[in-house]
């Protein structure tokens, strides 16, 4: 790294980032969506990931969290080389993302949304039959949900008759309940109201200062500049500026964005 | 902001139990989620409708015979509910169990012990559902056309096997009493006070688990007892009837007992819960690390077994397997068993209990029909027009569910 970057979370420099992404290219078919992205997250701190529609921001994610499997660049994980080829690979690492999408299966219930792939068992008769533990797994899921301060219906209510902030709100538990390590969150508030806006960005601070790495993507400037302590900048594929926030105006940002400037490129 | 899950838990259990069930049903109203109710009043109705037009229909005898007339299709019911519940389609299951009915017949006759030809028949379902589900899963051709193409393959395996000697019948008695043998008496009444204590032994667990841990809406007792109770009238007003005449058939008793272990399978452990998700949304579930592909291709290959016991059953009850085993209406019957039953025909939704009440339904309409001696024009405009119905009661309820926000 050319430049080295002070966090306001005042990270030991010496220890290996987090999570550092070097060099990510990845093509569909006629569109280079990535072309050159490259960035790191520390532990405890929040990074916001801003740029224009397509400039790669959601690809990029998926590439972390296993969803796609870039055409080149290198992905290294507490200081060591991953191959992230399935979302499985990911989770195994501590890494979680509520995607853009909200990747939610409606015909089941919020606990069972929240335990997927993660289901608890009670044990009948040993060795042979065990069965899930839905009364468990709802137990458990409430203290972390409460201490998150986070708010949900009943927790055996059907996804489907959640609204849709309600939907976003069970997808970022989900990944607040798992992510040990680094939590990734795709327009986390884009279906929210104020209150329940507040609520996730209190919560990404409060994740970051439990220890856990924070990728935050949004659209929202202010909200940007409330929670991260980084702002990277993609345009068109590329990672064209890595800002500290504490040291940079809502301006530069924007024409880092939109590509009226272009010094503060990096490598 | 809603109500936060931890704090009504210290709400008391009585009233939020009394509360419960209304709002169940409301709720699953809302979410077009109506379980069995719908088909459960079908079948009363369709049993109140023949009884007042031929009273010999809820004889001991007809209701025996409407029981065996039902397994096959709903064994084969069962297998398509998983496929349904995938959201994808298997049309090579009545095809499969042609074959499986081949196999064992042909087997028999070569003197296999008949335990061993059963096994024999099961496997080869299993080998055509990994075939199928290798197909569909990693080739990526989609099912309906796999099984479509499968169905005409089978058929012609059924003709390669049987062609020369036409009907081939079974001697063996073991195979014979699958459909011949009955549980009666004082036995029949045993196995029903089982049933029911083992349904309020389930009830009773459901609670204890929330109670246990101390959860808000805990069943209550009263409406435990309820169920209890209604489970019990059925169960004994039936083996009344069957008493009247051998006792329950054991081919029924079989479709039962795989109808508890899927649905514990279903309802209770992971590769269940695996497999609603993947109806509900296969790339959430994808992206939640589940072994996507793996799911997919276990179902087939279990929907394979389920077209061979139905196979196994229905050459027993006929005494013979031939040519045309496997075929006719049976593949439209055991889809409609499923979706007639209020499983979804787009994913994630239904039960292996609504197969059972819809392959109930179908039998009921067939022997009622045949009872009437009804033409065979009657009967396929009445079935096609149930069937008909319940895919458009599936399809109204999915786009109130759209509607109901998402
Ligand atoms: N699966 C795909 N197939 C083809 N093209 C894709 C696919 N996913 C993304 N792209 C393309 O890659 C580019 C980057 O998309 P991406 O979703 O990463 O943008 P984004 O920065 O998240 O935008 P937004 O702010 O609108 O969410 C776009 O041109 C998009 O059309
Ligand atoms: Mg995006």
């Amino acid at each position: 790294m050319a430049e080295t970057v002070q966090t306001q979370s005042g990270q030991d420099r010496d220890t290996p980032p987090l999570l550092s992404v070097r060099h990510l290219k990845k093509r569909f078919g006629a569109v280079q969506a990535l072309r050159d992205v490259s960035l790191d997250v520390h532990r405890g701190e929040v990074v916001a990931l801003v740029g224009d529609n397509g400039a790669g921001k959601s690809t990029t994610i998926k590439i972390i969290s296993g969803v796609e499997v870039p055409d080149e660049g290198e992905i290294f994980f507490e200081g060591s080389r991953v191959t992230l080829s399935t979302p499985a690979a990911s989770e195994a690492l501590g890494i979680q993302t509520v995607y853009q999408d909200l990747a939610l299966c409606d015909n089941l219930d919020i606990v069972s949304n929240l335990y997927l792939g993660r289901e608890l068992y009670r044990t009948i008769i040993p060795g042979v039959i065990r069965v899930m533990n839905h009364a468990e797994m709802e137990k458990n899921a409430i203290p972390v949900l409460k201490r998150l301060g986070i708010n949900l219906p009943p927790l055996n209510t059907s996804v489907a008759s959640l609204s849709g902030g309600q939907r976003q709100t069970v997808a970022v538990a989900r990944a607040v309940l798992w992510g040990s390590k680094l939590v990734i969150l795709d327009e986390p508030t884009a279906a929210l109201g104020v209150a329940q806006t507040r609520a996730v960005l209190d919560l990404v601070k409060r994740l970051a200062e439990s220890g856990v790495g924070v990728l935050v993507i949004s659209h929202n400037l202010s909200d940007v500049f409330e929670v991260a302590d980084r702002i990277v900048v993609l345009r068109l594929g590329q990672t064209v500026a890595n800002y500290v926030t504490s040291e940079v105006s809502g301006e530069k940002v924007v024409a880092a964005i939109t590509g009226a400037t272009e010094e503060e490129v990096v490598p | 902001m809603k109500v936060v899950a931890a704090d009504s838990a210290n709400s008391t259990a009585e009233a939020s139990g009394r509360r419960l069930l209304a709002d169940r049903l409301r709720l699953r109203f809302a979410s077009g989620d109506l379980g069995l109710i719908p088909v459960i009043i079908a079948l009363v109705v369709i049993w109140i409708v023949f009884e007042l037009i031929n009273s010999h229909f809820l004889t001991g005898r007809n209701i025996s015979n409407l029981i065996l007339q039902s397994v096959e299709i709903g064994l084969l019911g069962i297998g398509e509910t998983f496929i349904l519940l995938l959201g994808e389609i298997d049309l090579s299951i009545a095809a499969v169990s042609g074959v499986a009915a081949a196999i064992l017949v042909l087997l028999s006759s070569a003197g296999v012990n008949p335990w061993l030809a059963i096994v024999a028949s099961l496997a080869a379902g299993a080998v055509l559902g990994v075939f199928q589900g290798v197909w569909v899963t990693l080739v990526g051709v989609p099912a309906f056309i796999v099984t479509l193409a499968g169905s005409l393959g089978y058929q012609g395996f059924l003709l390669a096997m049987l062609g020369d000697a036409g009907t081939v019948p079974i001697e063996n008695s073991t195979l014979l009493g699958l459909a011949t043998t009955y549980v009666s008496g004082v036995y029949a009444w045993i196995l029903a006070l089982l049933g029911v204590l083992l349904y309020l032994w389930v009830l009773l667990q459901r609670r204890t688990s929330r109670l246990r841990y101390e959860l808000d809406r805990v069943p209550d007792l009263g409406s435990i007892g309820a169920r209890v109770i209604a489970l019990a009238v059925v169960s004994a007003l039936i083996v009344l009837a069957l008493n009247t005449y051998r006792g329950i058939p054991v081919a029924g008793l079989v479709l039962i007992a795989l109808i508890l272990v899927f649905s514990y399978v279903t309802q209770s452990t992971r590769f269940g819960r695996h497999v609603y998700a993947l109806g509900g949304h296969r790339e959430a579930a994808r992206r939640a690390g589940i072994r996507v592909k793996h799911v997919r291709i276990a179902v087939f290959t279990l929907a394979g077994v389920f077209g061979a016991a139905g196979g196994i059953m229905g050459a027993s009850r006929l005494g013979s397997a031939s040519p045309a085993s496997g075929g006719g209406d049976l593949l439209l019957d055991s889809i409609a068993a499923a979706v007639i039953g209020g499983t979804s025909l787009f994913g994630g939704r239904g039960s292996v209990w609504n197969a059972l009440a819809g392959a109930l339904v179908i039998g009921s309409v067939e022997n009622g029909m045949d009872l009437l001696s009804a033409p065979s024009s009657t009967k396929y405009l009445v079935e096609g027009g149930i069937l008909l119905v319940a895919v458009t009661i599936d399809t109204l309820t999915r786009r109130r569910r759209a509607k109901a926000g998402r």
